[in-house]
């Protein structure tokens, strides 16, 4: 308990971060798979803990267009979940859902941004309900949130809010793969730092 | 003609011919002061509007208020001069409304660095700001062109 920095995160505890990662995409990848009828793999989790430019910089060049679903967590834990997609991914997702593949990033319609942020809300409920379940907390979610605009962008979203604790950002993060293809698209866990303690006290790993 | 790049609350100078950069602003906003007679160019990259705010925070480019100021000393010590220093800007957008629990903080931002320039009385020449996307700034000491190109909206001389 009583973690009020990202920085005070032992090696351990952040090993027990990407567990955490872990447990929560590899739901998410399950329920991707069920609604693509394709098989769905889960990279190997990543924890980086950065300031602000650097961490827009390990994920990708901040100018690149890239699709963000963004929901806010909150009750027992507060943060925010982003699901970073790219093309390969949206089309994956459209071909089956609204019959139009390669529409992203300019040509997606009102009926594509639904279809998108309805897989961006089951992929997201179905890594915080695994999470949460493990911890034994309440996390709640808001309406997923999708934009179309450049990575450092939407990144810089989060970002903003831990600006008013500190300069650093705690990202826990992996890629998923379609029939073993990268696709580029991320599940990005980014909780406050002040939430940390909590969680991993319930996981029995707090100091 | 060199690029430098701004980071996320940072400031930088820079002079004729070079550039200064900073990508990729959502509600963030890039202030951009210029005396191109002296040749001298500055560019502020801050995330919040008032250091009154988190009087604890000890990093003041983070905020709009104390991040103006301490680019305009800098550029005074850098041999601008104060009767001829001008100010654009850019950024300040909402990216995903409802999601922060910070309410309007884009529009907040430019209001705040708005509100510094006039406190030291530096004249704003141009703005590209608010709306609901990202921008990369782009500032030249040259000529103290700034130019503004966005993901899906194209790119635009100010």
């Amino acid at each position: 308990m009583g973690i009020k920095k990202y920085e005070e995160l032992s090696p351990d505890q952040i090993e027990i971060l990407k567990e955490i990662g872990n447990i929560g995409s590899g739901n998410a990848a399950t329920a991707l798979s069920s609604i693509l009828g394709r098989r769905i793999g889960v990279d190997i989790p990543q924890c980086t803990l950065a300031g602000f430019s650097e961490a827009i910089e390990l994920i990708g060049d901040p100018q690149r267009l890239t699709g963000g679903i963004i929901v806010r967590l909150s009750g027992d834990f507060d943060g925010m979940l982003l699901h970073l997609f790219e093309a390969p991914f949206a089309s994956a997702v459209l071909s089956v859902l609204t019959g139009r593949e390669n529409v992203f990033p300019n040509e997606l319609s009102e009926e594509d941004i639904s279809a998108l942020s309805e897989v961006g809300n089951i992929m997201s409920g179905s890594y915080i309900a695994a999470v949460a379940n493990m911890a034994g907390m309440k996390i709640d979610m808001s309406v997923p949130c999708l934009a179309v605009d450049m990575l450092g962008a939407i990144i810089s979203v989060p970002e903003v809010e831990l600006s008013q604790t500190g300069d650093t950002i705690l990202v826990i993060k992996e890629n998923f793969t379609i029939d073993s293809v990268e696709v580029r698209s991320e599940i990005l866990l980014i909780p406050s730092a002040g939430s940390l303690g909590g969680l991993l006290d319930r996981l029995g790993a707090a100091t | 003609m060199s690029k430098i790049t701004v980071g996320i609350s940072d400031q930088k100078l820079c002079r004729s011919p070079d550039e200064l950069v900073t990508y990729a602003l959502g509600s963030c906003v890039g202030i951009c002061l210029a005396d191109v007679e002296a040749g001298v160019a500055g560019m502020a990259h801050i995330m919040l509007p008032d250091s009154r705010e988190l009087p604890d925070d000890k990093n003041r480019a983070k905020f709009a208020d104390t991040a103006a100021e301490m680019l305009y000393r800098k550029m005074l010590a850098e041999g601008a001069s104060s009767s001829r220093i001008t100010a654009k800007i850019a950024g300040g957008a909402n990216m995903f409304a409802g999601i922060s629990t910070l309410m309007n903080i884009g529009e907040r931002n430019v209001a705040a660095v708005k509100e510094a320039l006039k406190r030291l009385n530096i004249p704003l020449l141009a703005e590209d700001t608010g709306l609901n996307y990202g921008r990369t700034v782009s500032f030249s000491a040259k000529n103290g062109k700034m130019t503004v190109s966005s993901g899906l909206k194209g790119t635009i001389e100010l």
